[in-house]
């Protein structure tokens, strides 16, 4: 497929970049904005994390969770998350979509049929913040059979072992976390210590795709784009809420931010 | 389903952490908590087999703690309802005034054990908290207490104990500024700080080890009662254990040594608080902190808002040990209203000398409820889990005084 998850790595390898990722939630600041927020980024990255808004959420920072209570605020439901994905992908500009969420909310809907309405609406990806391995072998099979991409994600904390295990059953693009911490923060590491981290990992699975995510700012984002892919999530969000704050228009703020940060990758 | 004989009721799980065929508990955490998670685990393990640390926490139950709690009949009760006998453990003479005590103990052993310098936790009521400010002050740790504004409020009173006990309270002001809200702000801060910091999760929920260590922790309840009740009887009388729920950690461990027993021999009796009672409702499984669990959730999935007067029972989820308990029936959950609650608490107040907090108060009127249809050969045994003057403002306000 022309528009896959691989290719896109490919894409961005031939360009010499790392693939720019963006995470924001959907339904943030409510459903029409936030789909036009995608829209309007879309030209500059290569793929496109939404976020599953949950009221329980044990491992984001602040800026993210004023985006999911603002997208629950305004009713987020997965039937409109659902129907949004669909939407986004009639875009012709559409990149490939990769959803992120807490397992209740899958759970509650019910895994099968969760994954089937994925496939059915075009998500090409799945991130399960809370079903790390081996809890989530079961799933990641049923993403597999569905041609779901289940990433499965590394933290600083990851022993070697489990590591290597970790990436034998992965699929292929695999998350590292960058440091200790919810998503969000300010870097707490170096970008140099990062980079290491990062080719321990590939050391491992050269061939995987393996992408950085948290902490990413447009401060950080060209000390790392040796990496094969680069996740912005909180700088975004964060954007998001001083945009309301200052009563401008996030599509457009939001926009310029991506845009800058596409710039400090190439 | 059926419960194992003859093994702890926390020990009843898969290698997964997950009880009864997969349907309860777990380890829902995100990958950055899996390691330290791992390593306590494999602590915890070593810890409850060493004969020097049993022995430390012994020594600590006894001489901080104050050891065994009273256990007593209450016969002015028993009197006037006319029906059971009517008796009280009454772990709220514990120093640190609730059952919490023992759990935030261990939690502090077990930090120290682990070499980590800082403790994090959570409360509602504020009990927990108060325990665990107090107990890393004695051994020295530093200790964070995270708790919602408006329990913070409600519950002034170990407020005050937990930040003169050292400790930093971090007010939690997102969702409904309540227990479920200051769990997930301590367990984000866990995983932004799991190298440095233990996590003393407040009741029995949360990844497979955090209940497992509270259980394990205020079983030290059903030990005393055990060896009381023989004292008193002779034996193990006919017996029901009423105990409050709200995450469930005293109940587990007033039950603990019981849970082999037949039910008609002990049967086990678990009050929540009416607008947070996912057991007596027969509420969904979800996943809440970490767990599967019997929980109150809308019908998208996001974890329902629950009400109740008293802080500590104010929580959607449940353990996943009593949703093992509830399953194999070989507990009965039921509820009782604030003004229920409220009413036991005017009772029991004016006929003994106890002053039960708010979450005991829904136990005390469960016995109310049941104690008159019994036979005087029954045995009713209550749990006071906890001391009335954190609720005293609340008292007041609700029922117009608050006894001597």
């Amino acid at each position: 497929m022309k528009n896959s998850i691989d290719n896109i790595f490919k894409e961005a390898k031939n360009q010499n970049r790392p693939a720019l990722i963006s995470y924001t939630v959907c339904g943030d600041n409510n459903k029409e904005n936030s789909l036009n927020i995608l829209n309007s980024i879309s030209e500059n990255i290569d793929i496109a994390e939404w976020g599953i808004a949950h009221n329980c959420p044990t491992a984001d920072g602040k800026e993210i969770q004023n985006s999911s209570y603002r997208a629950l605020t305004n009713g987020i439901k997965l039937k409109n998350i659902f129907q949004m994905v669909k939407k986004y992908k009639k875009n012709k500009f559409s990149k490939p979509i990769i959803l992120m969420g807490y397992y209740q909310m899958i759970f509650n809907y019910g895994e099968v049929k969760f994954i089937k309405k994925c496939k059915e609406v075009g998500v090409d990806g799945l991130i399960v913040v809370d079903l790390s391995y081996p809890d989530n072998k079961n799933f990641a099979r049923l993403c597999k059979k569905n041609s779901i991409c289940f990433v499965q994600l590394i933290a600083p904390t990851t022993s070697k072992q489990r590591m290597k295990e970790i990436l034998k059953v992965s699929d292929s693009m695999v998350y590292m976390i960058s440091m200790i911490s919810t998503t969000g923060s300010a870097l707490k590491v170096t970008t140099r210590k990062i980079m290491e981290n990062y080719k321990i990992v590939k050391k491992i699975s050269p061939y995987k795709n393996v992408v950085i995510g948290f902490g990413i700012t447009e401060k950080t984002i060209g000390k790392l784009k040796s990496a094969d892919g680069l996740v912005v999530g909180s700088a975004i969000c964060k954007e998001i809420t001083r945009s309301l704050n200052n009563r401008q228009n996030p599509v457009t703020n939001v926009s310029r931010l991506v845009k800058n940060l596409k710039k400090k990758t190439i | 389903m059926k419960l194992k004989k003859g093994v702890n009721i926390i020990d009843q799980h898969d290698k997964f952490g997950f009880y009864c065929n997969g349907k309860f508990g777990g380890n829902f955490v995100a990958e950055t908590a899996r390691k330290p998670i791992e390593d306590l685990s494999k602590l915890f393990e070593k810890l409850r087999k060493s004969k020097k640390f049993l022995k430390k926490r012994d020594f600590y139950f006894k001489h901080y703690l104050g050891g065994e709690t009273p256990f007593f009949k209450l016969n002015n009760l028993t009197k006037y309802l006319g029906g059971a006998q009517i008796w009280c453990k009454d772990v709220s003479a514990i120093n640190g005034d609730a059952h919490k005590a023992y759990h935030a103990t261990v939690n502090a052993l077990i930090c120290k054990e682990s070499g980590k310098k800082f403790i994090a936790g959570d409360t509602g009521a504020g009990m927990f908290g108060k325990n665990l400010a107090l107990a890393a002050k004695e051994m020295k740790l530093s200790a964070k207490i995270f708790m919602g504004t408006k329990d913070i409020s409600r519950q002034a009173p170990n407020v005050k104990f937990m930040r003169e006990a050292g400790a930093e309270v971090v007010p939690v002001d997102s969702g409904s500024k309540t227990l479920v809200d200051a769990v997930s702000e301590c367990m984000r801060h866990y995983v932004s700080n799991c190298d440095t910091t233990h996590l003393a999760v407040g009741s029995a929920i949360g990844a497979n080890i955090f209940l497992k260590i509270c259980a394990w922790s205020t079983s030290q309840i059903s030990r005393e009662l055990k060896r009381q009740l023989i004292r008193e009887f002779g034996e193990i009388p006919k017996l029901k254990l009423i105990n409050v729920i709200g995450g469930g950690s005293s109940a587990l461990g007033f039950w603990n040594e019981f849970i082999d027993y037949d039910k008609k021999h002990v049967e086990l009796i678990g009050v929540e608080a009416k607008y947070a009672a996912p057991l007596a409702t027969n509420a969904k499984v979800a996943i809440l902190h970490g767990a599967a669990q019997y929980c109150l959730v809308d019908k998208e999935g996001q974890i329902a808002e629950t009400h109740s007067l008293s802080a500590g029972l104010d929580y959607p989820g449940s353990s996943p040990l009593h949703g093992l308990l509830k399953d194999t029936k070989r507990a009965r959950y039921t509820l009782a209203s604030d003004k229920e609650a409220l009413n036991a608490f005017k009772l029991v107040s004016k006929l003994e000398n106890l002053r039960p907090s708010l979450e005991p108060a829904h136990a005390w009127s469960e016995c109310i409820r049941i104690a008159p249809k019994l036979n005087k050969t029954d045995v009713i045994v209550v749990n006071n889990c906890g001391k009335g003057y954190k609720d005293k403002k609340i008292y007041i306000e609700n029922i117009g005084y608050y006894p001597k």
